[in-house]
């Protein structure tokens, strides 16, 4: 056991420390502000904001120009263009984290299409797409769910024919958070009816301004988050707008499926919003009585606390292994969105139970505490507990493919 | 930077699982758990000696092997797999530990090196100075101690027993002496021992450095935590492990049980529920030798407690995927069962330990 990074660190360490104190509670101004009003609640940041003021596109260049952002994304594509190196990036999140420095914008064009393109993209496609995801110019929207395709994935029916030289596409995707926002839709269409049904699929950009997009508002238990329907009907797009071969979609949404599940539950964000419960807990009372007073409360707490301990423990083992190759931590990867999501849950439910009555409070009530954010991201967090792989899926994943128990016999026809 | 366990600690425990899986089969713990294995039982004991666990903890200028309390881990995590007949937790390392930071020079130049040879075996009773039960509690007279003691560890074959005043004294009496009773206590768990104490004017020898400092049982009892929840650990992996294995045999509806996703998402979720705990048990062990004594012992403290629900939990669920024949004495799972049962309630269970854990961050100011 050795936890030390190493003296080669340090002054790595000291440099990304003296930038995190200038920024120390940043405030990102957006065009986009409604999208990320909550977020600061969903990645752990505190919200108490008395920082320097940067626009969102400025925060991005900054933070690619220092190599805290896009690290290791090649100069060319606008990324930063350094070696890959784990310990820099677990020091960079672990100063940003800890001086309560807001992180780059992530979503699904960053965390996602990126990884994507740079693993399979042609060099036309990084070049046009990369730089401008980076920089939070071009917004992408994910389209893999479709109202019949949900943990069947491979289900999916919107259809894409290649008339003339391009894409014509038609059929329907749902539960697409940010379509709103979006410039474009990376996207999984049905492409060679007649292979089967995992190599019949593609994966094709689509620009949300074509003509024959169509995007409804799904409005989720938060009423803020935002999901969208989106409807093609004769959407036609250039034919160079396929990433990787025909009928590999299926191939390339996996290999970045893994990282997606992954980063939806942050040990670093978890543990910030116990220490604002923790916070919350001495602040508030009952008959005048501190809530961390309270017995059954208090041992509430410090139940979750053990699960929070256990889970950061469990980052820095997965840490560990990225470093130490020859660790075998299988099993460890596989549980992270399951146990990561579920205690999240949790610990913002318990915040509401702690405050009773007043944790009923939402949205803008002038009674709300921390602008509503624990109702919100208690119910965000059981969107994420259903999304991105429900947990009933990943339970299944950890025991085949973790476990090595059998499938479950296929039902070969409808009763 | 590494975390996790070292070739080293891999050795031991590989060395510790292969001679328990090789010597203490179902039928043999059933045999020695029921009193009719006594040399069966030394054998194993001695089997385990020869690997060295003893003298461990011992640090090496006393003739032991100095390492680090990671190792225990490692070990006790082997001993809770394979549901060790063995004293270790109490002789083994919190009695070195207590003698360690609790004696003055000569005592420890005339007890560790015994230790390390496996001359004396200790016994330890800690629990009145964590929650006394009843009217239980001792105290020194004279140099004579007085009272009664409960659920003192490892005392079965002992030489020596070190106990502790409510102000954290620590003290050595004979296991001999003959102002002592001990009494056997029954428990669930038949594969270790616990022990009634009832002490009148009994001879001591006291710690001397325990009467100057609060902190050194605190510690034995830190390390003692979480050397219980390794051996949880190592004992939730067993019966994972065996729900798994016997749900991809066992048929019924024509199919193995374990292609049900009710059994699947059973065995899921007790994976996915320990697999954090490796992390935070290692984590506690390592803080325990580098960190303040604050930051250590709350992490010894929250590993306890988690293993405790956790353990308790896997302990249900892995029993239940076995159906039937898990609540059988047949089958042998409810030794794993029992042993998880008797270490969360041993040295503080998890509420109790919580609160201490609360203090220790100052929530009550």
């Amino acid at each position: 056991m050795d936890l030390e990074f190493g003296s080669e660190y340090d002054e790595f360490t000291k440099e990304v420390e003296s930038f995190c104190k200038e920024y120390s509670n940043a405030i990102i101004t957006s065009s986009n502000d409604k999208k990320f009003e909550m977020h600061d609640a969903l990645s752990g940041n505190s919200n108490e904001k008395s920082g320097k003021i940067v626009s969102r596109s400025d925060w991005q260049r900054l933070l690619i120009e220092k190599g805290y952002f896009a690290r290791s994304i090649p100069k060319e594509y606008g990324g930063y263009g350094g070696e890959p190196d784990i310990i820099k990036s677990r020091i960079i999140a672990t100063e940003f984290s800890k001086h309560k420095v807001p992180n780059a914008m992530g979503g699904q064009g960053i965390d996602m299409l990126v990884p994507t393109l740079l693993e399979w993209g042609t060099e036309e496609q990084k070049q046009k797409y990369i730089k401008s995801t980076l920089h939070g110019e071009t917004i992408w929207c994910q389209g893999y769910s479709e109202p019949n395709a949900g943990s069947d994935l491979a289900n999916l029916q919107t259809k894409g024919e290649l008339i003339d030289g391009k894409w014509v596409i038609n059929g329907q995707k749902i539960w697409t958070s940010t379509a709103q926002f979006s410039q474009m839709m990376f996207c999984l269409i049905r492409t060679e009816p007649e292979a089967s049904k995992h190599a019949g699929i593609s994966f094709i950009l689509i620009p949300m301004d074509t003509p024959g997009i169509e995007i409804r508002p799904l409005v989720d238990m938060t009423l803020k988050a935002g999901f969208n329907e989106v409807f093609f009907d004769d959407v036609t797009v250039p034919e160079e707008n396929l990433v990787a071969k025909r009928g590999e979609g299926w191939s390339v949404a996996n290999s970045v499926l893994g990282h997606e599940r992954g980063s939806l539950a942050n040990p670093n964000a978890t543990m910030n919003r116990l220490n604002t419960l923790i916070n919350l807990m001495k602040e508030e009372t009952i008959d005048g009585r501190r809530l961390i007073d309270v017995p059954s409360y208090r041992d509430r707490l410090l139940q979750v606390q053990g699960k929070v301990m256990a889970v950061q423990a469990h980052s820095l083992r997965l840490l560990s292994s990225k470093i130490n190759p020859n660790q075998n931590v299988k099993l460890g990867g596989m549980i992270q969105k399951l146990v990561g999501t579920e205690l999240r849950h949790e610990l913002e439910g318990l915040a509401i139970d702690i405050m009773g009555e007043l944790g009923t409070l939402y949205e803008d009530d002038p009674n709300v505490r921390d602008g509503g954010s624990w109702q919100f991201t208690y119910m965000y967090f059981l969107g994420l507990i259903i999304g991105g792989g429900t947990n009933q899926i990943q339970k299944n994943i950890i025991s085949e493919r973790g476990l090595g128990m059998p499938r479950e016999p296929k039902v070969t026809a409808e009763v | 930077m590494y975390f996790g366990l070292s070739e080293e600690q891999e050795f031991f425990q590989d060395n510790v699982k292969k001679f328990l899986a090789d010597n203490a089969s179902i039928e043999e713990i059933r045999k020695i758990t029921s009193g009719e294995g006594q040399e069966l039982q030394s054998e194993i004991y001695q089997g385990i000696i020869n690997l060295g666990v003893n003298a461990l903890l011992v640090p090496e200028k006393y003739g032991g092997l100095g390492l680090s309390l990671l190792h225990a881990v490692a070990i006790s995590q082997a001993l809770g797999n394979g549901v060790g007949p063995i004293p270790f937790s109490g002789s083994y390392v919190m009695a070195p530990l207590a003698v360690n930071l609790g004696g003055n020079e000569s005592q420890r130049e005339e007890l560790l090196p015994k230790i390390a040879s496996n001359e004396i075996r200790f016994g330890i009773g800690l629990s009145e100075f964590v929650g006394a039960r009843e009217d239980a509690g001792l105290e020194i007279k004279n140099n004579k101690v007085s009272g009664r003691a409960l659920f003192v560890m490892d005392a079965e074959n002992s030489d020596k027993i070190i106990l502790s005043t409510k102000a954290g004294i620590l003290f050595l009496i004979d296991s001999k002496d003959k102002n002592l009773t001990i009494n056997k206590l029954t428990t669930v768990d038949k594969t270790r021992t616990f022990h009634e104490l009832i002490l009148d004017k009994v001879n001591c020898e006291v710690l001397e450095e325990s009467t100057k400092d609060i902190e050194i049982v605190k510690r034995v009892i830190d390390a003692g935590r979480i050397i219980l929840a390794a051996d949880t650990l190592g004992a939730s992996e067993s019966m994972i492990e065996k729900a798994v294995a016997y749900s991809k045999e066992r048929k019924q509806f024509n199919r193995t049980i374990g292609s049900f996703q009710a059994v699947k998402h059973m065995c899921a979720e007790m994976a996915a529920d320990l697999e954090p705990c490796y992390s935070l048990v290692w984590q506690a062990a390592h803080s325990f030798e580098v960190d303040s004594v604050n930051e250590s012992r709350l992490l010894a403290c929250q590993a306890k407690s988690h293993l405790s629900e956790i353990g308790k939990s896997i302990s249900k669920k892995a029993t239940e995927v076995h159906g039937g024949m898990g609540f059988t004495d047949l089958l042998g799972l409810h030794y794993w069962f029992k042993r998880i049962g008797l270490n969360r309630q041993i040295l503080g269970a998890p509420e109790i330990v919580r609160e201490e854990a609360a203090e220790i961050q100052g929530f009550n100011q």
